[in-house]
């Protein structure tokens, strides 16, 4: 016996194909959780985090197995139980919270039925004590209605109240393990410090030891006592949370930090280009969705952007921040207001815009893998906007697809491949190739990062700057990152639920005094420091600040 | 919305349906170019014949007022007279219709609760022997055409046994044990392609569900094997389930049709084939009513029995 | 297009089973013996070769003879000609007609998307042979009337999937891209769209395929489809039943070809299916 609550080693899970060819996706992990800790798992995606801590409950995935290793609970080797074994332990020894509670919770089955089934159908507690235990936990974790918010179906409460829920179900038996994966990733920054507050106190009061799942070091800092840093599922470093984030040994481990140690507030900006008459300019639009207009998702905004300049537009879900993007490129035609091009209107519906004013304004999406056609090679994505407003041959087009994946620092022989030969950033990469072969003013680049590793995204973002710098090109930047925005943007406009609370040069909104909601959302961002989730959710008591989407 | 002002609203919709299918029905029957009568008389047609025929139809009228006038007759319960032997349709067809029903329900009551089993069994078993085999059985049994099965059938048990007769004549048999050997070729001829349909439509139903986020949640948090099928998975599978069992009543229909001709069976099945080759429009009209009222009130009911089924139907925000 | 070919094709070969291959050349042995059956059937169709009916088989009569005295091996060549022919008239017809206002719905949506599907929904609301029946009624059985019949039966099911593929497509961000570029209608349908639908139409024109043979044969075998002396593999499990009460297996024949085209083509697009099948966890098996 070694007194932790769970040692792993020396795991090894394999992926299986469907013709039996076996690839390593974790390899010889070794670490162990001791009573009343908090051990982080970090990584990007495809690190194995979430495959390991499956593990730990001795479950693998359809298309995985255990190759090697023991994961000792309480002495007895986990990998080896039968499924019954198995099933005593999941749920009272060990509890499970997933990432996305909305799609976890069961819609045919009460709150409450769930939370309490497991220690009902173990003989644990009765359904009425069972029920007044899980009234306890709502409380704990600050739910509203504790006594009655169990009786309500999943679709019938908010994602994070939902998060909170999960973690209730988990605790039911007071497990000894509590394993939480990436518990607050689907939330909106404001939210998800609330829910990791209440996550924190539930692990800390209840002296649970836990395995916390995260790609964010600086959520992880907040709350774990230990970090294991994973890449290609392999460790790269172990060590307690001050150790690792103060003087990190490997490489990659500094890389992480250096990505995730942005503070909006710290970002030295660039010096501020663009001057002169708008490039564009958005005038009082009026949008959204639906053929009623009584709940817009664009109401009255406003917005200028200079030739050659970042204007970052930041907001969380439902802000109306895509909204805006897709009615200056002309995918959503506006109910009021103007658009205007050097001063010239802009027509409304893409099919009334000039195929010169069409190329002007060029807009990349989120997610890199759906918007290049999977069927098409790279070659073809990029020659055909030559074809479409230049009148390209086949020979210019040819010589010009390999300049554009050159400058966008791709070699030219990507030009066979097709999209699903590419990585994540690959992808991003020819994406904004496609949008520089028209040879825009401007290109609309929504949450272009979001989607993709710190590190990888790190890289894109210094593509943006230097391709600025080259080809005098004007970004409409959107992102629900506060971080991101300030590192790239020369103006900011701040949005919330459909208008622009406050604008203005990068440097002047994200310094104080600021608006209150500004103000929110820059206090949100988890600084890469113990303690300060403490600090964040004093000042909220003291202010009375709260969460936006709850 | 409230739970019951969907089901009326579905309700409104299926008549509504059944409406459009009684316009298709006659629509359908009377799209011949030229003149109906000459075209049914082919050959043989005389002056008299032809001034007969049109009068029975009634096709000195104009069309819209002829479907109303038939529509209204069948809506006070009148089917009309055969074309061919002016015999009054409803003792026709009701002579026959509670053959049809019994051949249908029997066919139903073993096929549905077996194609079920199997293909719950198949779904929890992905790429193991029994789903292997449930699966390529199920596949050759829909690719051969039923009456293949019920050829099969006959040259087995008819013909080369002698244990069951090859002719359904209902006419003389009395006592449970007579009708189930006459029953019991057809029946199962029937129940082979509707029970092979329905078990694959099912493993893939309860699949999808077995494969959704909710299921793994449950088999995380420690919920042993058999209630997470029934308890978490089973809710969520109804809706599918039901919906498999109402498309495949269109198997059962087509399978009626062609095995109550195969039999001889005295149905309203064979009934309908007998009157498309004297093309007795009356007698095909009122059997298409039938036969498709039948299956658009079916699908209404899995319809409605899914929207009860759905929690955000049943407990709205 | 060519290299995607190619690397489609190097895939296809990897993953072929035992079975997919064994599919893959009956379904050829099959088509051939459609195209050559003039040249390979030992007798004409129609051609009386003795006077009793179903003589066993034997000496020039591989399969015995019908109940008129006809070469029954000649004629399965000539009705599997007749059925393989209409049965892919049927679904080229339903697949023109189906595909085209489907991707016409999934891309223009709004009002034409909402008209074609409710009516698309009233017709489906039809058990197919009801609707079958009674248009054979009022035309009377002729192959033209069959086919049509048929295939405007079958464009309904084919106008689902086209639509519903059409519509998962048309919300991908790549249509949104080649949109906004201000591309037309028709590169959008051609280069856009319909690359990413192949693989799955193909899946569907199979089963549509089987469905057309299935439902031919069946109406032929009542008596309402091809009317002698034109004879397709239904008509001769008709013509031949009471051979089964000679002895012989002559209905049989037709039978087993009809059977083995289906059961061809459906493991084929069933193995097809299945290279991307999800699998139910451990747990619950």
């Amino acid at each position: 016996m070694t007194g932790n609550v769970i040692d792993v080693r020396n795991l090894s899970v394999d992926a299986i194909a469907k013709r039996g060819e076996r690839t390593p996706i974790v390899q010889d992990i070794s670490f162990s959780v001791a009573p009343g800790k908090v051990v982080a798992l970090i990584g990007e995606s495809g690190s194995g985090k979430t495959t390991i801590s499956l593990a730990c409950l001795g479950y693998a995935r359809p298309g995985c197995a255990f190759r090697g290793g023991e994961i000792l609970l309480d002495g007895s080797d986990v990998l080896q139980l039968d499924l019954v074994g198995r099933q005593q332990i999941r749920g009272v020894d060990i509890s499970y919270v997933a990432q996305s509670a909305a799609a976890s919770f069961n819609s045919a089955l009460s709150i409450n039925r769930q939370v309490t089934e497991i220690p009902q159908i173990r003989n644990l507690m009765s359904r009425d004590g069972a029920t007044r235990k899980a009234a306890a936990l709502y409380g704990e974790l600050d739910l509203p209605s504790p006594e009655t918010i169990g009786q309500r179906y999943p679709h019938q409460v908010s994602g994070g109240q939902l998060q909170r829920l999960m973690a209730a179900m988990a605790m039911m038996c007071s497990p000894k393990l509590l394993i939480l994966d990436e518990p607050t990733t689907a939330l909106d920054v404001t939210t998800q410090i609330e829910v990791l507050q209440a996550f924190k106190n539930l692990v800390r009061e209840n002296q649970t030891s836990a395995i916390y799942v995260s790609h964010d070091l600086a959520v992880v800092a907040q709350i774990a006592d230990e970090i294991l840093v994973l890449k290609d599922g392999r460790m790269v470093e172990y060590g307690p949370t001050e150790t690792i984030i103060t003087v990190p040994r490997q490489g990659y481990t500094r890389q992480l930090i250096a990505a995730a140690h942005v503070m909006p507030t710290e970002v030295t900006q660039r010096a501020s280009r663009g001057a002169g008459a708008p490039l564009l300019s958005v005038n009082g639009v009026l949008a959204g969705y639906g053929r009623q207009r009584d709940v817009p998702a664009l109401r009255d905004v406003s917005l200028d952007v200079r030739a050659a300049e970042t204007v970052g537009v930041i907001g969380e879900s439902g802000s109306g921040k895509s909204t805006l993007g897709r009615v200056v490129s002309g995918l959503m035609t506006p109910w009021k207001g103007e658009i205007l091009l050097r001063g010239q209107p802009l027509a409304a519906s893409l099919k009334q815009r000039t195929r010169d004013e069409l190329r002007e304004i060029q807009i990349v999406f989120q997610m890199a893998d759906v918007a290049l056609n999977p069927r098409h090679v790279v070659a073809k994505i990029l020659g055909r906007p030559l074809a479409f407003y230049f009148g390209a041959d086949r020979h210019a087009i040819e010589s010009r697809v390999g300049e554009l994946l050159e400058l966008v620092g791709l070699d030219p022989a990507f030009a066979r491949r097709f999209p699903r030969e590419l990585s994540g950033g690959q992808k991003q990469r020819v994406n904004l190739a496609r949008a520089l072969a028209a040879d825009p003013q401007l290109i609309i680049c929504d949450e272009i990062t979001s989607a993709l590793d710190t590190v990888v995204a790190e890289a894109i973002l210094d593509l943006l700057v230097s391709l600025q710098d080259r080809l005098n090109v004007a970004y409409i930047f959107i992102s629900h990152d506060i971080s991101t925005i300030a590192r790239i943007a020369d103006r900011v406009a701040v949005m919330r639920d459909g208008e622009v609370v406050e604008a203005g040069p990068t440097a002047e909104v994200l310094r104080p005094p600021h608006h209150d909601y500004t103000d929110l959302l820059v206090r949100s961002v988890p600084d890469l420091k113990v303690g300060w989730l403490e600090a964040v959710m004093e000042h909220r008591r003291r202010t009375g600040q709260q969460a936006a989407g709850n | 919305m409230n739970i019951l002002s969907v089901i009326v609203q579905r309700l409104g919709l299926g008549i509504l349906t059944v409406l459009i299918v009684s316009i298709l029905v006659f629509v359908g029957t009377e799209i011949l170019p030229g003149d109906v009568a000459y075209a049914i008389l082919g050959q043989g047609a005389t002056p008299e014949l032809v001034a007969n025929i049109q009068e029975r139809l009634g096709l000195d009228e104009p069309a819209h007022l002829r479907y109303l006038a038939w529509l209204g007759e069948l809506l006070r319960g009148d089917l009309g007279t055969s074309l061919t032997n002016g015999a009054v349709l409803n003792d026709v067809i009701g002579e026959r219709i509670g053959n049809t029903v019994l051949l249908a329900v029997v066919t139903a009551a073993i096929a549905v609760p077996l194609s079920i089993v199997l293909g719950l069994v198949a779904s929890t078993r992905p790429d193991s022997a029994i789903d292997r085999l449930i699966s390529t059985s199920t596949l050759a049994l829909i690719s051969v055409p039923d009456f293949l099965i019920a050829v099969l059938l006959v040259s087995l048990f008819a013909v080369q046994l002698g244990w069951l007769p090859a002719i359904a004549n209902l006419n003389r048999v009395d006592g449970f044990l007579e009708y189930a050997r006459v029953l019991a070729l057809p029946v199962a001829a029937l129940s082979f392609t509707v029970m092979a349909h329905m078990a694959r439509m099912t493993r893939s139903a309860v699949l999808n569900v077995l494969t959704s986020s909710p299921i793994e949640m449950a088999i995380l948090k420690g919920v042993p094997k058999w209630r997470v099928i029934l308890v978490h998975a089973l809710p969520n599978a109804i809706a599918p389930i039901v919906n498999v069992i109402a498309l495949n009543l269109a198997y059962l229909i087509t399978g009626i049709v062609v095995i109550e001709s195969m039999f001889n069976f005295p149905g309203v099945g064979r009934l309908m084939v007998e009157g498309v080759t004297t093309r007795d429009i009356p007698l095909v009209q009122a059997a298409a009513m039938i036969f498709c009222s039948t299956y658009v009130v079916l699908n209404l009911a899995a319809d409605i029995i899914s929207l009860i089924a759905n929690p955000r139907v049943r407990h709205p925000k | 297009m060519v290299e995607h070919a190619a690397t489609a094709l190097r895939e296809f070969r990897r993953d072929l089973t035992p079975t997919a291959t064994l599919c893959l050349l009956i379904l050829s042995l099959i088509l051939l013996a459609a195209i050559l059956a003039p040249f390979l059937a030992p007798y004409r169709e129609g051609e009386i070769l003795t006077t009793g009916s179903f003589v066993s088989p034997g000496e020039g009569l591989l399969l015995g003879s019908d109940y008129l005295g006809r070469d029954l091996f000649s004629r399965l060549f000539y009705g599997l000609r007749l059925t393989v022919a209409v049965s892919f008239m049927i679904a080229i017809l339903a697949f023109l007609v189906g595909c085209s206002l489907g991707f016409l719905a999934a891309v223009l949506g709004g009002r034409f998307d909402m008209l074609i599907s409710r009516l698309v929904d009233a017709l489906i609301a039809f058990p197919a042979i009801m609707l079958a029946l009674i248009v054979l009624t009022a035309l009377g059985p002729s192959i033209p009337v069959l086919v049509v019949t048929i295939a405007f039966i079958d464009s309904t099911r084919v106008f689902r999937v086209a639509r519903a593929l059409g519509v998962d497509i048309v919300v991908q961000d790549y249509i949104e891209a080649a949109t906004v570029r201000g591309e037309r209608f028709g590169w959008l349908m051609w280069h856009e769209i319909l690359p990413n639908a192949l693989v799955p139409l193909a899946a569907e024109f199979g089963i549509r395929f089987t469905y057309a043979i299935l439902f031919i044969s069946a109406l032929s075998f009542l008596g309402l489809g091809v009317q002698p002396p034109q004879a397709d593999l239904g008509v001769l499990i008709r013509e031949n039943m009471q051979g089964l009460l000679y002895g012989t297996f002559s209905p049989i024949y037709p039978a087993l070809c009809i059977a083995a085209i289906t059961v061809s083509i459906n493991l084929l697009v069933d193995w097809y299916l299945r290279r991307n099948d999800a699998s139910s966890p451990e747990d619950l098996q």
